[in-house]
């Protein structure tokens, strides 16, 4: 881990078990419904101020936190084309299948690159600190992966560009 | 101190609970309906007696009068009196005229069961009242200057003053004087005429008031708000003057519930599912002295970190050998939405009962 992952990791967390501080709360404004009022914001009392945490320029978290759900956005780090694609890529194949994912916003926020939705029923059924550590461990294994993606593509780059120009020699 | 009284009673979570008045039975909020434990069975395991069947939302709240009637209410906007029935079997329901358009969110029995209050969403309190004539339960309505979801409510123990905490970060204490059920109530700290609807005090907490509390004396009160801080006020002489209000801030995460154990005792629970203890009195400032359930003073046991048989299943299950167990030390596995006082003494409450989103009622020692 690098010097400065761990300080901005440790930043998230603490964050996030101050944020997920959830409890059942019924719609103010429309009768009979219950719904995340941190998607809706009609009700100003009920949200908390949002918090960016950032790393550098290209890594950043925001956490939206209300009195019934929390919103948490990644930027992953992309610097450059190649990972800007693997990026896309990657969250997109995960929010396709966010249904059984069950905390995963389906479209992220805009600037972000994948976004979750925790409600209090999430936070009611599974543990608080599991939840937490998913989303840190998220943090951590996503940008290994994409650097290991890019390794492979170029590495692959390489060897099809080797073979396909050795036909010329 | 004795070991707390554990019962994993229900799979989710439980928004509220309440011990019959002879502690033989507790009943408990699942989902849309109320479950009714008997706990005097010979296996010493509870016994589900009887399930409430007739809401069709979550039930946010219920209490148990001193008479044993039972009120629930829920995010369906209603509001229901059971009444226990002398033979024993199913207590009837008795729908609540309660004129709301919004979710009912918590409800309180007045102390001597005559009347209670509902809060809700829809800004306003609901004071309701047995009208013998029609053989219903009918309300009548606080509005003003409610601006936001009523979260908790607490009587005053003359049965006429109402204490609410709201999302709007204010407490207020209003008269909930009905004429005909209550009789003059004697001039008190908090004001001498009383007509419906007076306000008595009003005071801007600057946060989300999860639960609110009239001391045992009726002096002052308590309220934990969501920046995980304990509030006293103490009410001045002149109208709605606030004499002193006390700000205990702590670095807990925010507290949910909190009951007055004597009057310079206080128990409050929440986030951090377990519960601190609060001594002081208005000259000396209030204080954290203690933890009840302390996660601080426990220790994972060795057994459960070294086995290597714990360490395949790791693997098994987890594709590592990382054994940091799940659990939390405490007993509750997750927020604490509730505290009810269990046993009393004439010092003071001795026990008292909680109940959390893990489905699990326990009974401490203070």
């Amino acid at each position: 881990m690098s010097q400065s992952l761990k300080p901005y990791l440790t930043a998230v967390r603490h964050t996030l078990n101050a944020a997920l501080c959830l409890e059942n709360f019924s719609s103010q404004i429309v009768e009979r419904h219950n719904y995340p009022e941190i998607e809706n914001k009609k009700t100003k009392e009920i949200l908390l101020n949002p918090m960016i945490i950032s790393r550098n320029e290209k890594e950043r978290v925001l956490i939206e936190p209300s009195i019934n759900s929390v919103r948490v956005s990644i930027k992953i780090k992309q610097s450059d084309e190649i990972e800007g694609i693997l990026v896309d890529k990657f969250t997109r194949f995960l929010t396709k299948r966010a249904e059984t994912f069950f905390i995963l916003r389906r479209v992220p926020i805009e600037g972000y690159d994948i976004s979750f939705l925790i409600t209090n029923v999430h936070n009611e059924d599974m543990l608080k600190n599991k939840l937490v550590d998913f989303i840190i461990e998220f943090m951590e294994d996503v940008d290994k992966e994409i650097s290991e993606m890019k390794l492979f593509l170029n590495a692959r780059a390489r060897f099809v560009a080797e073979t396909y120009l050795s036909t010329f020699d | 101190m004795s070991q707390p009284i554990e019962l994993d009673l229900s799979k989710d979570p439980i928004y509220d609970h309440c011990f019959s008045q002879d502690r033989r039975s507790v009943a408990i909020t699942r989902a849309n309906d109320v479950d009714i434990y008997d706990l005097t069975d010979v296996s010493g395991r509870p016994r589900l007696l009887v399930t409430l069947k007739h809401h069709d939302k979550p039930i946010t709240a219920l209490d148990i009068s001193v008479d044993g009637k039972i009120v629930t209410c829920s995010q369906d906007r209603n509001a229901l009196v059971w009444v226990p029935q002398p033979d024993g079997s199913t207590p009837k329901p008795t729908l609540v005229l309660l004129r709301i358009n919004r979710a009912a969110t918590c409800v309180k029995w007045s102390p001597n069961g005559k009347k209670f209050a509902v809060g809700s969403s829809a800004r306003v309190i609901s004071v309701c009242y047995f009208e013998g004539e029609n053989d219903w339960w009918i309300s009548k309505h606080i509005k003003r200057p409610l601006k936001s979801t009523i979260l908790s409510l607490d009587w005053h123990p003359n049965n006429v003053l109402l204490a609410c905490g709201s999302t709007d970060s204010h407490v207020r204490v209003f008269s909930a004087y009905i004429k005909g059920i209550d009789s003059k109530p004697a001039t008190t700290v908090w004001g001498e005429r009383l007509p419906f609807q007076t306000l008595c005090l009003d005071y801007n907490l600057g946060s989300w008031v999860h639960d609110i509390k009239f001391d045992p004396t009726a002096e002052f009160i308590g309220a934990v708000t969501h920046d995980a801080s304990l509030n006293l006020i103490y009410p001045g002489p002149g109208e709605q003057e606030v004499a002193q209000v006390i700000k205990v801030k702590t670095s807990f995460l925010p507290f949910r519930s909190l009951i007055f154990a004597t009057s310079s005792r206080i128990v409050v629970a929440g986030h951090d599912c377990y519960s601190i203890v609060f001594e002081g009195d208005a000259q000396h400032g209030w204080k954290n002295t203690y933890s009840i359930d302390d996660p601080k003073k426990k220790t994972r046991s060795d057994i459960e970190n070294q086995s290597a048989l714990n360490m395949f299943r790791q693997l098994d299950l987890k594709g590592s050998s990382d054994s940091t167990s799940a659990s939390l030390l405490t007993v509750h596995q997750n927020t604490i939405n509730v505290l009810r006082p269990f046993q009393q003494s004439t010092a003071g409450i001795t026990k008292f009962s909680t109940c959390g989103n893990d489905g699990k009622v326990v009974v401490f020692d203070v």
